[in-house]
C-alpha cells in the first residue's frame, strides 16, 4: 500500500477506521468527493484538522442524494448544527452510517431522526404527513393522508401517547424485511 | 501495585479493548467519537505495559505485540480485499438506476463468480496443471490420441463444436487423465488428486454457501408476520434510498402512491370472497394444468433423449438432429414460465403469494427436466457398460492379432515388437467423457439461449419500439410491446441451475468449470448493458422480501441434488477400463483405499479400517440422530421461551401506557439519541434568534422530565453531549456535580481516562 498520500496522517486514517466501517481507500474517496463539492473550499491537507464546513445546499445536490425526497433530513439529522452543514467528520459519519455493513440498530436511529421533522423526538403527526407527502408528491388527498397517518399511529404506537417515540419506531422497523436493504445508499 | 488494583486495572483495559472494537456502532457525533478512541487507545497503551510486571511480563509483552500485528494484519487484509472487489460502479450505476432490487441479482452474479473462479483455480492447479506439466504428452498413449477412423475430421469446426475430435482427447474431458498412481518428479498422485478435488469442489461450495445464508439470516429481520405493520412499513421503508436517477425517482414515487391506494382501498372495503367456490375450483384447474405441463415436459425430455441415442449410431445428422436435445431443454425453459404467468392468472392471489408460487412451480420445472435429463442419461451410460466388455476381448484379440502379423512379417517370432500406434487400438466407450460432453453442450446451448434471448427479446424489442414508434398506430412505448422489464427472479432460477449442472459435469469434465467462469464474466458485462440500454425500472415493486435467503435456500438444495448423482457415480459405477484416471479399477475410491494402503504409515491403515466398521458407523449414526433431535427440543424451548419474552414485554408496555407521565428513561438508547439532537448554538446567527445557552456542562438533563408535563419537550433543554470546543471559550468547568447513572461527556470526561471512574 504506498503511502505517498498526504492528506491524512496515518493516526488519522487508522482513526477512521476504527471509527466508520470504511477502509483507507473509500476513505480517501470519499475526501476527494468532498473535495470536488467544493474545491477551493475544502483544504488538500487535513493533518491538522481544518475546521470546514460545507453547507447544505452543495452536499444535498451530490448525485446520490439528489433524487432521495429526504436529503435535506438527512443531512441536517447528520449535522452538529442542525442547519445542515457537514464538516468532513459528520459528512465521512453520514455514510457509514448509510452504507451497507452498518447493523440495524444504528440505522434505526438514525432513521428515526430523518423521519422526525420537528426535531422533538417524536414522530408526531405532523411528521407522518410531512413524510407521506413528500414519498408520494402529494398525490393522495387529504383525507387519504389523514387515513394512512392514523393507522401507522395504530399500528405503531405502543405507550398509546398518540405519537411514535423511539421505542416504538424501532419495535416496528426492526422487523421490517426491507429495512436494511433501502436504508442504504452506496458511495 | 496489589493484586486487587492489577485485576480492576485488566479489568478496565479490557473494557476500553471492548470500546475501541465496537465504537463504529455507538450512535454518537464522529468527533466524540475520535475523541474516545484516542483516550481510550492512549490508556491501553499505557496501561498495557505496566500490567505486564511480575512473572509473566516478558511472554505477555509478547502476545500484546503479536496482538497487535494481528489486527494490523487483519485491516491490511480487509483493505486489500475490498480493494479487489470488482465492479463496484457498474453496480452502483444499476442501482442508481433501477434500485435495490434488480441490483441484487447482479450482486449474485458477481459473488457466483468469485465462488466459481475459486474452484477454478482449484481445479486448474491441482488437477489439469500437474497432468500437462508432469504427465504424458498428447498422443503418447491411446487414452490421449484421436483414433484413427476419426482423424481425418479431428480439427473440423462442426467436429469440435460438438467436443469431439481433438476437443475430446485434451484435458478439458475426463478420459485424457492417465491412471498413473505418481506422476513425475514430485510423485504428484494425480487419480487421488482428482477425486479429492472432485469431492473438495462440494465441500468447498457447501460451507460457502452455508456462510452466506447465515449472514443474510440477520437481514431478514426476524418473525415479522405479514399484516402487522402495513402502513408503517410502507412508510418507513418503501423509498429506496440507492435510487440515484430521475425517471427511477419518478416511477417510484408512481409506485408508492399506487401501493399506498391500494392499501387504503384494501383497508377501507374489507374485501371479502365472493364466490369462494368458483375461485377455489379455478385454483385447482390451474394447479392440474400446471402439473400437466410439468409431466409434459418431462416426458418430451426422455423422448428426445432416447431418439438423440438412436441418433448416435446414425452419421447422417442434420444440425438440428444432432443439437436437439439441447435445443429442446433450452426451450422448454424459454416457454413454459411465461406459460405459467398466464394459468396463474386463473388463481387471483395476492401477488407477493403469486411470484412465490411462480418460483416454486419453475423450479419444479427445472428440477423435473435435470433428473430426467439424468436418468436417460444413466440408461446410456449403463448400455456403454455393457458395450465395454465386448470391447475389451476384441481390443485384446487385436493386439494379439497385431503381434502376429508383426512376427510374420519380420520372420522372427523372437523379436519383441513394438507397442502398437496409439491411434490404432481399439478404444472402448468411455462413458465418462460421453457423460461431461452431454453437460457441456448443454450449458453452452444454454449460453447461447440465454444470450439470443436477451438480444432478440430486450434488445430488438428496443429497438423496434423506439423507431417503429413514428410511424405505428398506437404508442408503442405506453402500449403492447413497450420495453421490457429485468425479469429477476427467472434470471437468478437460470442462474442457479446453470450453477447446478456445473458442479453435476464438473467430476466428468474438468474444463467445464473454466468454461462457466468465462460465462459469468462474459455475462456480467452483457447484462449489465443490457439493463442499461434496454429495460425500464418496474412499474410495482415488490421484492419476495426474504428473497436473499431464499435463492441461497434454492442453491443449497441444488447443490445437495447435483451430489447425488456424482456421489452414486463414485460409490458405485464401475470406471471404464481404457480412460481416466480411475481406469482399472473396480470402484472409484479404490483410489483411496490405495494411499491408504501404500502411502500412509500401518497404522493409520488400521485406524481406518477399525473406523469403517459398520459396529463403529451405526453407533455413530444413532448419536447424530439423538443429537439432531436434542437440539431441536432445545430450539423448541427457546421458542417457547420467546414468546412468554414477548408477551411479557407487552404486558409492560401496556402498563407504562398508564404511567407514562412519571416514567424516567434509563434507556442507554434514549439517552443516546437525546445527545444527538442539533446543538442550536452552532448554528450561523439567524436573525432573530436569541442564543441558546445550553448549559456548560450540558450533561444530559433530560432525565428529569418533570418540568415539561406530557413526555419531554427536548427542544429548548437539550444541547449535545459535546460542546463544540471551538466555539465556546475555555469555559471548562470541573466535572462538577454530575448526575447519577453513566453520563457520557467526553469534553469533561477527563476523569474517565485516569484510573479507576470515580464509582
Amino acid at each position: 500500500m504506498g503511502n505517498k498520500q498526504t492528506i491524512f496522517t496515518d493516526e488519522q486514517l487508522d482513526a477512521y477506521q476504527d471509527c466508520t466501517f470504511f477502509t483507507r481507500k473509500e476513505i480517501l474517496r470519499l475526501h476527494g468527493r468532498y473535495h470536488e463539492l467544493a474545491p477551493h473550499l475544502v483544504p488538500m491537507d487535513y493533518t491538522n484538522d481544518p475546521d470546514c464546513k460545507l453547507p447544505l445546499a452543495l452536499i444535498v445536490n451530490m448525485p446520490e442524494l439528489k433524487e432521495n425526497p429526504f436529503r435535506n433530513r438527512i443531512v441536517e439529522s447528520f449535522s452538529e448544527d442542525g442547519m445542515g452543514n457537514l464538516s468532513f467528520n459528520e459528512f465521512v459519519d453520514m455514510f457509514s452510517v448509510l452504507s451497507e455493513m452498518a447493523p440495524r440498530e444504528l440505522k434505526a436511529i438514525y432513521a428515526f431522526k430523518i423521519y422526525d421533522f420537528n426535531v422533538d423526538n417524536y414522530l408526531c403527526k405532523e411528521d407522518l404527513e410531512k413524510t407521506l407527502n413528500k414519498l408520494t408528491k402529494e398525490e393522495l388527498t387529504p383525507e387519504e393522508v389523514e387515513l394512512v397517518c392514523e393507522k401507522t399511529i395504530e399500528e405503531a404506537d405502543l405507550d398509546g401517547d398518540n405519537k411514535l417515540s423511539y421505542a416504538d419506531f424501532e419495535n416496528m422497523i426492526t422487523r421490517a424485511p426491507d429495512f436494511l436493504s433501502t436504508f442504504h445508499i452506496r458511495i | 501495585m496489589s493484586e486487587g488494583e492489577m485485576a480492576q486495572l485488566m479489568e478496565e483495559v479490557e473494557e476500553k479493548k471492548k470500546l475501541i472494537a465496537i465504537i463504529r456502532n455507538k450512535p454518537w457525533r464522529m468527533k466524540r467519537r475520535l475523541v474516545l478512541l484516542r483516550e481510550a487507545q492512549q490508556f491501553v497503551d499505557k496501561f498495557e505495559g505496566a500490567l505486564g510486571k511480575g512473572k509473566g511480563r516478558k511472554w505477555y509483552a509478547y502476545k500484546v505485540m503479536m496482538t497487535k500485528k494481528w489486527i494490523k494484519f487483519q485491516r491490511d487484509f480487509e483493505n486489500f480485499r475490498t480493494a479487489c472487489i470488482p465492479w463496484e460502479r457498474k453496480i452502483k450505476e444499476v442501482e442508481s438506476h433501477f434500485g435495490s432490487s434488480v441490483a441484487s441479482y447482479f450482486i449474485f452474479l458477481r459473488w457466483m463468480y468469485g465462488m466459481n473462479l475459486v474452484l477454478f483455480g482449484f481445479t486448474f492447479g491441482l488437477v489439469v496443471i500437474p497432468e500437462v506439466l508432469m504427465g504424458l504428452p498428447y498422443g503418447s498413449i491411446p487414452r490421449k490420441t484421436v483414433p484413427r477412423p476419426e482423424q481425418p475430421t479431428a480439427q473440423d469446426y462442426s467436429v469440435l463444436m460438438d467436443f469431439n475430435g481433438y476437443c475430446k482427447y485434451s484435458v478439458l474431458f475426463y478420459g485424457y487423465y492417465n491412471d498413473q498412481r505418481t506422476i513425475g518428479l514430485l510423485k504428484f498422485r494425480l487419480p487421488l488428486s482428482y477425486l479429492m478435488v472432485g469431492i473438495g469442489t462440494f465441500g468447498y461450495s457447501l460451507m460457502v454457501v452455508i456462510r452466506t445464508m447465515a449472514k443474510n439470516a440477520d437481514v431478514g429481520g426476524g418473525d415479522g408476520e405479514e399484516g402487522e405493520f402495513t402502513f408503517a412499513w410502507k412508510m418507513f421503508t418503501s423509498w429506496d434510498y440507492l435510487i440515484g436517477n430521475a425517471e427511477t425517482a419518478d416511477n417510484k414515487y408512481a409506485s408508492i402512491t399506487t401501493s399506498f391506494k391500494e392499501s387504503i382501498v384494501d383497508e377501507q372495503e374489507n374485501q371479502k370472497d365472493e364466490n369462494i367456490h368458483l375461485r377455489r375450483f379455478l385454483r385447482v384447474l390451474a394447479n392440474f394444468l400446471i402439473t400437466c405441463s410439468l409431466g409434459g415436459s418431462g416426458y418430451l425430455i426422455y423422448f428426445v433423449v432416447k431418439r438423440s441415442q438412436e441418433f448416435a449410431t446414425r452419421d447422417d445428422l442434420s444440425w438440428y438432429e444432432k443439437n436437439e436435445l439441447e435445443i429442446i431443454m433450452s426451450l422448454l425453459g424459454l416457454v413454459c414460465p411465461p406459460l405459467f404467468e398466464t394459468i396463474a392468472e386463473l388463481e387471483d392471489y395476492h401477488p407477493r403469494i403469486a411470484l412465490k408460487w411462480q418460483l416454486g412451480r419453475i423450479f419444479a420445472l427445472f428440477l423435473g427436466n435435470l433428473y430426467t435429463f439424468l436418468f436417460a442419461l444413466f440408461d446410456e451410460v449403463n448400455t456403454k457398460l455393457l458395450e465395454e466388455e465386448g470391447i475389451k476381448n476384441a481390443s485384446i484379440w487385436a493386439l494379439k492379432e497385431y503381434y502376429a502379423n508383426y512376427s510374420m512379417m519380420m520372420n522372427d517370432s523372437e523379436a519383441t515388437p513394438p507397442p502398437m500406434d496409439p491411434s490404432d487400438v481399439i478404444r472402448g466407450p468411455c462413458w465418462e467423457t460421453a457423460v461431461g460432453i452431454e453437460f457441456v453442450k448443454l450449458t453452452v446451448s444454454d449460453i447461447q439461449v440465454t444470450y439470443l434471448t436477451i438480444l432478440i427479446g430486450d434488445f430488438a424489442r428496443a429497438v423496434i419500439v423506439r423507431f417503429l414508434n413514428y410511424c405505428w398506430c398506437w404508442d408503442l412505448e405506453a402500449g403492447f410491446p413497450s420495453y421490457g422489464e429485468f425479469d429477476i427472479s427467472g434470471n437468478v432460477l437460470g442462474l442457479v441451475f446453470n450453477q447446478g449442472m456445473i458442479w453435476m459435469g464438473a467430476f466428468f469434465a474438468p474444463g467445464l468449470v473454466g468454461i462457466n467462469v468465462l460465462r459469468l464474466l462474459s455475462s456480467m458485462y452483457y447484462q449489465c448493458w443490457a439493463v442499461m440500454a434496454t429495460n425500464v425500472p418496474h412499474e410495482r415493486v415488490f421484492k419476495a422480501s426474504k428473497s436473499n435467503n431464499f435463492y441461497m435456500g434454492l442453491l443449497l438444495l441444488i447443490l445437495f441434488l447435483s451430489l447425488l448423482p456424482v456421489v452414486y457415480t463414485i460409490m458405485t459405477l464401475p470406471p471404464s477400463f481404457d480412460c481416466g484416471p480411475f481406469s482399472g479399477k473396480t470402484k472409484m475410491f479404490d483410489v483411496i483405499m490405495e494411499t491408504i494402503d501404500l502411502d500412509l504409515p500401518a497404522f493409520m491403515g488400521t485406524l481406518f479400517s477399525y473406523a469403517a466398521n459398520p459396529g463403529l458407523i451405526i453407533p455413530a449414526v444413532l448419536l447424530m440422530v439423538l443429537a439432531i433431535y436434542y437440539l431441536n427440543s432445545v430450539s423448541e424451548a427457546y421458542q417457547n421461551s420467546n414468546m412468554e419474552l414477548k408477551k411479557k414485554m407487552q404486558m409492560a408496555r401496556d402498563e407504562e401506557k398508564n404511567r407514562r407521565n412519571n416514567t424516567d428513561s434509563t434507556n442507554q438508547v434514549m439517552k443516546d439519541l437525546e445527545d444527538l439532537l442539533p446543538n442550536r448554538s452552532l448554528a450561523p446567527p439567524a436573525p432573530p434568534e436569541p442564543e441558546k445557552k445550553p448549559e456548560p456542562e450540558a450533561k444530559p438533563t433530560k432525565t428529569k422530565p418533570g418540568a415539561a408535563g406530557k413526555g419531554v419537550n427536548l427542544q429548548k433543554d437539550v444541547a449535545l453531549a459535546t460542546p463544540n470546543p471551538n466555539a465556546r471559550g475555555p469555559v471548562r468547568q470541573p466535572p462538577g456535580p454530575r448526575g447519577p447513572g453513566p453520563g457520557p461527556g467526553p469534553g469533561q470526561g477527563r476523569g474517565r481516562g485516569r484510573g479507576p471512574p470515580p464509582r
